[in-house]
């Protein structure tokens, strides 16, 4: 039945007035994300440029920013300057990404040096090899203390729900890492996000990981009362996709996490799909790639 | 957030329509469809069928009286003997010729049966119409196997067979119906429901088209007289009926004292069971699929939900929410989960049952934040909490979205209370332990029980009912056996 409700979200259609909002929401939720060990200076440079106004033709209303940039710790300083004045906040991965097999002083050192170069939010991995284990607080200790290091920064901790495996796996998992952020201190809405994958690997964003993900999140929610966010990430490319993300959150946790405080996409390449689709709504026809990709 | 969000954030972010924009064509009168082409009634009536969601007239239908049933019934019986001396390869040519003719107008088919039934168009497109698809195909590959379905026996056809079917499924009933009688050889004279009798009638259409011999299906359509014609006709030799209980008993008796062949598939209160250690979400679909699929008006429909005490409120609280994301308005549009109750007849019964619940004691829990629209059929999904095992709503067949709650401490008392109705159609079983799920399972009076699912179908899958939900099964080898001798 996880399948079968998961797959009904794909089955809505999003037409006309709530294609054209839905475009713009999901622009607005967009991580745009460059993980390479190639990525040079220039080239994040110019993904900011891109993250700032993510449409080189101008529409009414405008095509409104992402909602940040994820890098890794190293190139933080760099996008820091880059989005200086803008709206984007900087996201860094952090804690021995993609695998989080590093000794934890040194995952935790990793996020210092990010916090200090001046990220606003840390994308974390968990130590899933813990997980798997059974060693369950070890997982909760490390969520802990990143959150520790973090101070104001947000933290969005992904579980590598394609490691996890199992629908149960992965909702006893979200269970832990909320349970963990959020057992000592009172966490503000948006300040901790689950995300599901590293897109290092795939499966990763499929619609069942996420669902069980916002449900684990609305759960919380009725429980406490506490807002906390879902990044899907991973293997999201077209802006169809995006539209099944919107209409799943939608109908899980409800309107409220409609907005980049709460729900975030992490992608590299789907923004250009978004732009894509909305000139096509303004123009009636589609644009070429290279009229939208400036990376 | 950009003025464009916080808009979007205002005013929510909903989903515009999207209306199926396919109109099949529509004729604004249809007559029989007796050996091979569409004839005048020799009654001279004609009734209307409505289409629910607006009150609109859709069409003009003949209504067969004696003289047109036995027109179709010589018709039948005349086509008999070459269609059943007919290779079993050649018969089943014909099925998959249909099956793909059946694919290549699905659209126009899933809309049709939209606006005749008032289902939503997610459901006839999505689900009745792929089904219908796959038995007509299923049953083409027995056609030429009859002699591996029944080892060691050579089976003949037995002749004509009055079918009559319901309103709920119109076209995959007809399917369910036609595709094993037709497999196995035997000539048909179908009766549809009267308020749904359009997509039959364009399935005979198609019949046409795929050069079907004339007389080995026919179809009469007209209201409960007409089926009492169909049934009792001396040239039948097998009656299958889906449909009321208080009908299937009628034409019990018609058939015992005439020594017809008969399956019957009526009527359920089927029971969903949901134990503590269950994953609560995935039950909730299974409840939502159980009760709410179709408008309710689903025979195997789950009406009455057993929860584990201890996960009662939890359980309640979580349907209620899940309840308020259904979209109830325009079966033709695209994103409606609720369309229009089937006729205004079934919306007075619904009513009144709800009422009777409510002056009984039991509380009504119906979320929909919208009205209902001001023209047509329509009764928003809803639950009943606080139902005792006396009331009206936990024994009667509703056959509308309107769903029981009722909660139990163990499991005897789970199979004991589940088992308490004179039906037995369908069950229900979540739980995540696998040995409690063939305790329970093997203990459920049911012809169907579905575990951590519900409403699944399939052509091979034999359906049907113990107890007063009926006898004999549809689909699969089960199936054949009915229209064999």
């Amino acid at each position: 039945m996880l399948a079968q409700r998961a797959a009904s979200f794909t089955k809505r259609s999003i037409k006309a007035e709530s294609k054209r909002a839905g475009l713009r929401l999901a622009v607005s939720m967009v991580d745009l994300t460059t993980l390479e060990g190639a990525d040079s200076p220039e080239l994040v440079r110019a993904l900011c440029r891109r993250a700032i106004s993510p449409c080189p033709t101008p529409l009414d209303p405008p095509v409104p920013s992402v909602a940040a940039v994820c890098i890794y710790p190293r190139l933080v300083p760099i996008v820091r300057e880059a989005l200086a004045g803008s709206s984007v906040r900087v996201a860094s991965v952090a804690t021995g990404f993609p695998s989080g097999q590093a000794p934890l002083e040194m995952r935790l050192q990793d996020t210092q040096a990010a916090i200090e170069a001046g990220a606003d939010e840390i994308d974390m991995v968990i130590s899933r090899g813990a997980f798997l284990a059974g060693r369950f607080d070890e997982v909760a200790d490390e969520v802990r203390a990143v959150q520790e290091v973090c101070g104001d920064a947000h933290l969005k901790v992904i579980l590598e729900t394609g490691e996890l495996e199992t629908p149960d796996n992965i909702r006893r998992c979200a269970d832990l890492v909320i349970d963990a952020a959020s057992r000592d201190r009172a966490v503000q809405d948006g300040e901790v996000f689950v995300k599901t994958s590293t897109g290092k690997m795939s499966p990763a964003a499929t619609m069942p990981s996420v669902l069980l993900l916002l449900e684990s999140v609305r759960d919380h929610f009725n429980a406490t009362g506490v807002r906390i966010g879902v990044k899907p990430a991973g293997g999201i490319r077209r802006a169809k996709a995006a539209l099944h993300l919107l209409v799943m959150v939608r109908e899980t946790v409800g309107q409220d996490w409609l907005t980049p405080d709460l729900f975030r996409i992490g992608a590299s390449s789907l923004l250009d799909d978004l732009v894509r689709q909305l000139l096509w709504t303004s123009r009636g026809c589609y644009a070429a790639m290279h009229d939208v990709a400036v990376t | 957030m950009t003025q464009a969000d916080s808009a979007v954030a205002a005013a929510g972010w909903d989903y515009s329509p999207a209306p199926e924009r396919t109109r099949p064509e529509i004729d604004s009168e249809y007559g029989l469809f007796i050996d091979g082409e569409f004839k005048k009634p020799r009654s001279g009536k004609v009734f209307d069928t409505i289409n629910p969601a607006t009150g609109e007239r859709l069409a003009r239908i003949a209504e067969a009286n004696e003289d047109d049933v036995d027109a179709a019934m010589a018709a039948a019986r005349a086509a008999g003997p070459k269609w059943a001396r007919m290779k079993g390869r050649e018969r089943g040519k014909y099925l998959f010729r249909l099956a793909r003719r059946i694919q290549e107008c699905a659209r126009e088919l899933a809309v049709l049966e939209s606006m005749d039934g008032g289902k939503p168009i997610r459901e006839s497109r999505d689900v009745d119409l792929p089904l219908v698809a796959q038995h007509f195909f299923y049953h083409a590959g027995w056609a030429d196997k009859l002699q591996w379905a029944f080892a060691g026996r050579t089976v003949r056809p037995r002749g004509v067979c009055a079918q009559i079917i319901p309103w709920n499924f119109p076209l995959l009933m007809a399917a369910w119906k036609l595709a094993p009688a037709l497999a196995c050889g035997n000539t048909v004279v179908l009766k549809p429901a009267e308020t749904t009798p359009l997509t039959a009638l364009h399935l005979a259409r198609l019949l046409q088209e795929i050069d079907l011999p004339p007389g080995v299906v026919n179809i009469v359509t007209g209201a409960g007289e007409t089926g009492r014609l169909v049934a009792s006709h001396s040239a039948v030799r097998k009656v299958a009926f889906t449909g009321s209980t208080e009908v299937g008993r009628t034409l019990m008796r018609e058939t015992a004292a005439r020594e017809i062949p008969l399956t019957l598939e009526l009527g359920g209160k089927s029971p969903n069971i949901v134990f503590a250690d269950a994953p609560i979400d995935q039950a909730i679909e299974g409840v939502v699929s159980g009760i709410w699929f179709n408008q309710g008006h689903v025979c195997c429909a789950g009406s009455r939900l057993f929860v584990e005490e201890s996960i009662l409120e939890t359980f309640v609280a979580a349907l209620r929410d899940r309840m308020k994301q259904l979209r109830l308005g325009d079966p033709l549009d695209k994103n409606t989960d609720i369309g229009a109750i089937n006729s205004q007849g079934q919306l007075e019964r619904i009513r009144s049952l709800v009422r009777i619940g409510q002056e009984e004691g039991a509380i009504l829990h119906d979320v929909q934040a919208a009205p209902l629209p001001s023209k047509g059929c329509w009764f928003p999904p809803c639950f009943f909490t606080g139902v005792q095992p006396s009331h009206t709503l936990a024994r009667e067949e509703v056959f509308g979205p309107v769903l029981s709650v009722m909660s139990f401490r163990t499991p005897e008392e789970a199979i004991r209370r589940a088992n308490a109705t004179p039906y037995g159609l369908a069950a229900g079983i979540w739980t995540d332990k696998g040995s409690k799920i063939f305790e329970i399972a093997s203990r459920m009076d049911a012809g169907i029980v579905w575990c951590n699912t519900y409403n699944q179908f399939d052509a091979a899958a034999p359906f049907g009912g113990v107890k007063e939900s009926g006898f004999g099964r549809e689909g699969g080898l089960h199936g054949l056996r009915a229209y064999v001798r």
